[in-house]
């Protein structure tokens, strides 16, 4: 892993990389959030208002200030996969993790979130879990997926 | 200018160079020009081609045949042989070797019942190869905009071809140019729009994972035409594969010096930087993608001054979409008229769609300009799935509109579906069979507009949560006729009075939701009923 400082130097000390950055310093924490250290020290490396860096990061989606699982699930719920039945999928994604859409699993392993079309409904119903795509989504495919994750620990 | 026929791709690294590749590339130069063939064969230095003890060996497309051991004195017999007889020089031909993939010229004409201009390499060369999309006359069209026309010439060709934006609002590309080229400025920008976010897309997504090397190509091509020497490519976060793709892309191009200074040793420079997004539909706005672009929170800025003049750091940028810029290639190496034998006299070309839900065959297709939509569903989608009637299509995306049976022969273009109070929009089509619920659909695409305003304007932040609300209602089984009605005031209050075109897109499905399918929201209050047994369940508590 790198040091944040490193993350920092890697970029052009110019405020137009700030979402850049963030995705760096995201990408490289286990939970999947932006600390309020790293707020600072992007505010600080930029010469801006942590409470401006604050706004931009709160803006997008993909960005989270609070801690998250290991493992993000993002569900979409968008007019092709809701027509497959995401929405059956989000009901048993809730009932098998015991947490609600926005939460986190005690054990700090999954995060149930619901997004946007994610551009791959040529196999929807489809999320992402991190980085990766997972279409054609069933009952039997989630629980084999979750399976998996959980035994990578 | 005769264009390229064939291209030689010359391998130089450590190894051939040791055995003489320089001398060997000198005499073949040589010897094409005496054969007064310079122009038609054209050379190029490549890396590895993976061939290791053949000494220097080089490959020649489009036929794909590799010849090793060449030595400088047998290059008039290969010239002889290959280029004037067209007939390959076996003595030299390396045989059974693996090639990492087929290079297959597809003919563009109307004998396919796919048009592909810009889909054409797509799946067809190895998208990490610059060599295969050079071989596919990659990189003609820029060679031909530098060398051969100026920047009015490349801008009035693309006005003349009559290209439409493809990223959902059809303005015309060579008249957006033309602003940015007009206006005096120090600084000026290219912006390739790759934020593809609206639900039942992913075209672009296509398009850069399985060509990178044309969206290179025409961003330089349009740096050129309108003075600016510096692009952005503003891909969303999500999409990963494109990004590396288009990250690589951009390094190779400047290795073989198709970008960055001098470009083909021309005075022209021009350099593309990969930028991600962060997931919000909103910055594929181009005013709010821009504002992203500077570091800040994605709200669309107020128009005007639009981009053209008043863009990224307020200097004067050219945005557009993917597909829009995938077509500049072609129509700068073969000229407007050839682009307008497709598609229809005010929307020539083609455009790709994506179809998808109760299909046979769901997926991405290019066709022309003016197909009719019964066409595409029943035959390009192989018609409706399990035997079922079709209900209706969502076309352009949740910012599209319903459209029912009646309409079914809509010719597909920017003009005709204006008529019908719909849009062409990103080219999304989903559809749906008799047993899918509208209220359901609609329930969907309300939540996402709620979760997708970006909270500036009140109409839009507002509107879009009373929407919620009320087709909750109707998902429950409950609502009434003054539902049906405040939904579409609300709707068409947000068009007129909303901020921005996602606000004031709202409408569009609202209002041709129930004008076509009115009963069924009406069943959903007073007989109970949903067709598709969705609405009215309880969502079960958690235990
Ligand atoms: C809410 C909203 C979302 C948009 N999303 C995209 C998008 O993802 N990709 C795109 O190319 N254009 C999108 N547009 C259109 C752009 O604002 C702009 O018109 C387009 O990039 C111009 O390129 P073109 O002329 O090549 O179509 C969007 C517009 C709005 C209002
Ligand atoms: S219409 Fe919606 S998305 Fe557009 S500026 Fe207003 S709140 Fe933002
Ligand atoms: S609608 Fe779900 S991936 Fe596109
Ligand atoms: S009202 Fe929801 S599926 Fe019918």
């Amino acid at each position: 892993m790198k040091t944040k400082e490193e993350i920092l130097k890697s970029f052009p000390k110019n405020p137009d990389y700030i979402i850049e950055i963030l995705h760096a310093l995201q990408d490289n924490n286990p939970y999947n959030y932006l600390t309020p250290e790293d707020i600072k020290l992007c505010a600080e490396y930029l010469d801006l208002p942590v409470s401006y860096v604050e706004g931009v990061a709160s803006f997008y989606s993909m960005f989270s200030l609070k801690p998250r699982g290991r493992y993000v699930i993002r569900l979409c719920d968008s007019p092709p996969c809701h027509l497959v039945g995401s929405e059956s999928l989000l009901e048993y994604l809730e009932k098998k993790l015991k947490i609600k859409v926005g939460e986190t699993t005690p054990d700090r392993l999954f995060t149930l979130e619901l997004t946007s079309c994610l551009g791959v409904c040529a196999v929807a119903p489809a999320m992402m879990i991190n980085d990766e795509v997972y279409g054609n989504l069933t009952f039997e495919k989630i629980d084999k997926i979750l399976e998996e994750k959980r035994g990578n620990l | 200018m005769s264009i390229v026929r064939s291209h030689v791709l010359i391998s130089i690294d450590a190894n051939t160079l040791l055995a003489g590749a320089k001398a060997v590339e000198e005499a073949l130069i040589n010897e094409l020009r005496r054969r007064g063939i310079d122009k038609e064969v054209g050379v190029i230095e490549t890396g590895p081609l993976g061939i290791i003890g053949k000494g220097v060996v080089m490959v020649v497309y489009p036929e794909g045949v590799y010849y090793g051991n060449v030595k400088p004195e047998d290059i008039p017999e290969l010239v002889e042989e290959h280029f004037i007889k067209g007939r390959p020089l076996k003595r030299l031909m390396i045989e059974n070797i693996i090639t990492p993939s087929v290079v297959v010229k597809e003919e563009v004409g109307l004998t396919k019942r796919q048009v592909r201009i810009v889909l054409k390499n797509s799946g067809v060369i190895n998208p990490e190869s610059i060599e295969e999309y050079i071989a596919s006359d990659g990189f003609d069209g820029l060679t031909k905009a530098i060398f051969e026309m100026k920047p009015e010439d490349v801008i009035k060709v693309v006005k003349d071809s009559g290209l439409r934006g493809r990223g959902g609002a059809g303005f015309p590309t060579g008249l957006k140019w033309e602003f940015t080229y007009k206006i005096p400025s120090d600084e000026k920008y290219v912006i390739c729009n790759a934020d593809e976010g609206e639900p039942g897309t992913f075209k672009d997504r296509l398009i850069l994972e399985g060509d990178p090397y044309r969206i290179v190509e025409a961003m330089t091509i349009a740096g050129y035409a309108v003075g600016a020497k510096k692009g952005y490519i503003y891909i969303r976060g999500e999409y990963k594969l494109s990004i590396d793709r288009m990250q690589k892309a951009i390094q190779t191009a400047k290795e073989y010096g198709l970008l960055g200074d001098n470009i083909l040793g021309s005075n022209f420079s021009f350099d593309i930087e990969v930028r991600k997004g962060a997931g919000a539909y909103i910055c594929g706005e181009e005013t709010a993608l821009i504002e992203s672009l500077e570091g800040k929170r994605g709200v669309p800025r107020i128009k005007p001054p639009y981009p053209v003049s008043q863009g990224l750091r307020n200097k004067p940028t050219v945005v557009n979409n993917v597909e829009t810029l995938a077509n500049i290639p072609d129509i700068v190496r073969n000229g407007a008229e050839w682009f307008r034998q497709f598609g229809t006299e005010k929307c020539p070309g083609t455009k790709v769609y994506t179809i998808l839900g109760d299909v046979i065959n769901a997926g991405l297709i290019e066709v022309e300009m003016g197909t009719p939509l019964r066409e595409i569903i029943f035959q390009y989608g192989g018609g409706i799935k399990d035997g079922k009637k079709f209900k209706c299509a969502l076309v352009g995306g949740a910012a599209g509109a319903f459209l029912g049976e009646e309409m079914l022969d809509v010719k597909m273009d920017f003009e005709n579906l204006k008529e019908y109070k719909a849009v062409l929009g990103s080219g999304a089509i989903l559809v749906m069979n008799e047993s899918a619920c509208i209220v359901d659909m609609l329930k969907s695409i309300l939540r996402f507009f709620e979760h997708e305003s970006c909270g500036r304007c009140t109409p839009c932040r507002v509107g879009t949560k009373r929407l919620v609300e009320i087709i909750n209602r109707f998902a429950n089984l409950e609502g009434s006729e003054e539902d049906i009605d405040e939904m579409v005031n609300i709707s068409l209050v947000m068009k007129d009075t909303s901020f921005c075109p996602l606000g004031q897109s709202v409408h569009l499905p609202v209002v041709s939701a129930i004008r076509y399918f009115k009963d069924e929201f009406i069943n959903h209050f007073k007989e109970k009923y949903c067709v598709a047994n969705r609405c009215g369940r309880k969502v079960e508590v958690l235990s």
